[in-house]
């Protein structure tokens, strides 16, 4: 029994102290950083170092760039998580049942662009989105509509980036839906036709309550993802036109390592940790009043 | 009958719909790659090269150093995929089937702090690393991606059926823990491995943020980081960097269709549970 007891402790030693020294002790780190007046003289001497309180925090609320980040970041969470959800179910319900051994083949041409890179995709989505020779444009040419300056209007950019960012990730929770809706018996279904309700009633009764569970761990997950909004406005348009699409993150990563304000911007990390921890006990509180946990 | 046919025939329809949104960029990008230089910059912009050629991926490789990038990758995505394998195994075989003092409060601990996202970490961890020496290494790339909670939770709920009786019985014989881990426990595991190897892969292959921190020196750069920078100095020369994203995108495409059921295994054995 001993032995065993150490054995546990050499097997999981190795991965619990490698998390413990670069992930837990960094989340202490950050919040004492936010404390902290640290910036480009710090770097250059830790003696330059001053505890400031929460003078970060009260510096960031007065900035304006960081609401305009926030506000960019909750446009980008708010409009395309149902979005992608939405397209994730739908395409999920399209799968499921009544196209035999092709559904395999579409689950996996719909799951690709999941496991593609980032930065590589949204290379491509740039030119896709190109004013004058991108193929978007050239669609809506052929429909008869008028080309759109797609990442050069601070009206577009943040759309542009956010049908980007649906077809980039609908694979995933599609996959996941699919698996909830293999579980939901089709006697519930026969029941229900044979009651009469028709194809959307079944969806609102049958479908959305079996679903509930899965649905809420897919928002909580999708949600939490959305609003780490970084590599998109990095590549495609680095934070323009007119900062229009600077998100939280991207505004963390400049003060931090580009300005060198790494106080401030540790600040900047923990309000965001914050409003994704909110975001998530408020999901939860409102699952569980609809009875769905 | 009749009615259920068009329906099949609707599900097609719609589905062919969405799978050309979710390939036609993909598609095109193959396409533009193998394209002469300045072909893909008319309008309307041709769907397939008039001639096709290799020549985007020779200028590529002549003027950008994207080989070296590729190396980088490579040896970056490849230790980290072993060292998670270490790590990650051990700790989630322990977690399933050790008994040692506070395991299970430790682990719900660790289950909580799924929550946290990485981007906190990377403030201070720069700083740590900076101390360190490790700024500008792949060692400093590799840190935050040798240890994953994800990966410990799915080696563990997968541990969890192997039988005590089997490890009992091999204590009873005489094995050490050792080689218990090494001759009962690890070929068991072995499908749950090959999910955990392609997870590592592909997050560190695909790994953007950090890398573009720690890395200073553009010798080291990962692709994705590359990339990102090429894209900015070369904003007209797109069927170049068209190559560079197949170049970027293909091992980890070849990979994913490959190993399909393990990597869609893993995703559905992370949400089920949570």
């Amino acid at each position: 029994m001993r032995s065993r007891s150490l054995a546990g402790w050499v097997f999981a030693g190795p991965a619990l102290i490698m998390l413990g020294l670069f992930f837990f002790v960094p989340v202490l780190l950050a919040f004492a950083l936010s404390l902290t007046n640290f910036d480009l003289y710090s770097l250059a001497d830790f003696g330059n170092t001053r505890f400031v309180g929460f003078a970060n925090y009260a510096e960031l609320v007065r900035t304006p760039l960081f609401w305009n980040a926030l506000g960019n970041t909750f446009y980008f969470v708010i409009a395309g998580v149902p979005l992608s959800i939405g397209l994730s179910l739908g395409a999920a319900m399209l799968l499921n049942g009544g196209i035999g051994r092709l559904a395999g083949t579409f689950r996996t041409a719909l799951f690709a662009p999941v496991v593609t890179t980032l930065v590589a995709v949204a290379v491509i989505w740039r030119y896709l989105l190109h004013t004058r020779y991108g193929m978007i444009n050239y669609g809506l040419e052929a429909i008869g509509l008028d080309p759109v300056d797609w990442l050069g209007d601070p009206r577009s950019a943040m759309p542009a980036i956010i049908l980007f960012a649906v077809w980039k990730n609908f694979g995933y929770n599609m996959v996941i839906l699919l698996a909830g809706l293999q579980t939901i018996p089709t006697d519930l279904y026969e029941a229900a036709r044979i009651d009469g309700a028709n194809g959307w009633q079944r969806f609102v009764h049958v479908t959305l309550p079996a679903l509930g569970p899965m649905l809420l761990l897919v928002g909580v997950l999708t949600i939490a993802g959305y609003f780490q909004l970084f590599a998109e406005p990095y590549v495609m348009t680095q934070g323009g036109p007119t900062e229009s699409t600077v998100s939280v993150l991207y505004f963390m990563y400049d003060q931090g390592f580009k300005w060198w304000n790494l106080g401030f911007a540790s600040a900047v990390a923990f309000a965001l940790f914050l409003i994704m921890i909110v975001f998530t006990l408020v999901q939860y509180r409102i699952a569980r009043a609809r009875g769905m946990v | 009958m009749r009615a259920s046919r068009t329906g099949r025939t609707m599900r097609i329809v719609l589905l062919l719909l969405l799978a050309a949104y979710a390939l036609f960029p993909l598609l095109w990008m193959v396409s533009v790659s193998l394209m002469a230089p300045g072909e893909a910059s008319r309008f309307p912009p041709p769907l397939l090269p008039a001639e096709p050629g290799l020549g985007a991926y020779r200028t590529l490789f002549a003027t950008t150093g994207i080989g070296r990038y590729f190396l980088n990758s490579l040896i970056v995505a490849t230790l980290g995929t072993l060292l998670s394998l270490a790590f990650n195994t051990a700790a989630g075989y322990a977690f399933a089937k050790l008994r040692f003092k506070g395991r299970d409060r430790l682990f719900k601990l660790l289950l909580a702090a799924l929550v946290i996202p990485a981007q906190v970490t990377m403030l201070p961890l720069f700083l740590m690393l900076k101390e360190l020496g490790l700024i500008n290494s792949f060692a400093g790339v590799l840190v935050p991606l040798v240890t994953s909670i994800f990966g410990i939770f799915l080696v563990r709920q997968y541990a969890l059926s192997i039988p005590d009786e089997l490890l009992e019985a091999a204590r009873v014989d005489g094995a050490s823990e050792g080689r218990i881990f090494v001759q009962i426990v690890l070929p068991v595991l072995i499908p749950i491995l090959i999910t955990l190897a392609l997870f590592s892969f592909l997050a560190a292959w695909n790994d953007f943020m950090w890398p573009l921190i720690v890395l200073t020196d553009q010798d080291l750069y990962t692709l994705p980081v590359a990339l990102a920078a090429l894209s900015r100095e070369h904003v007209q020369d797109n069927e170049m960097m068209m190559a560079g994203s197949v170049l970027t995108i293909l091992p980890v495409l070849i990979l994913f269709l490959g190993l399909q059921r393990y990597y869609l295994q893993g995703l559905l054995a992370g949400s089920v549970k949570g």
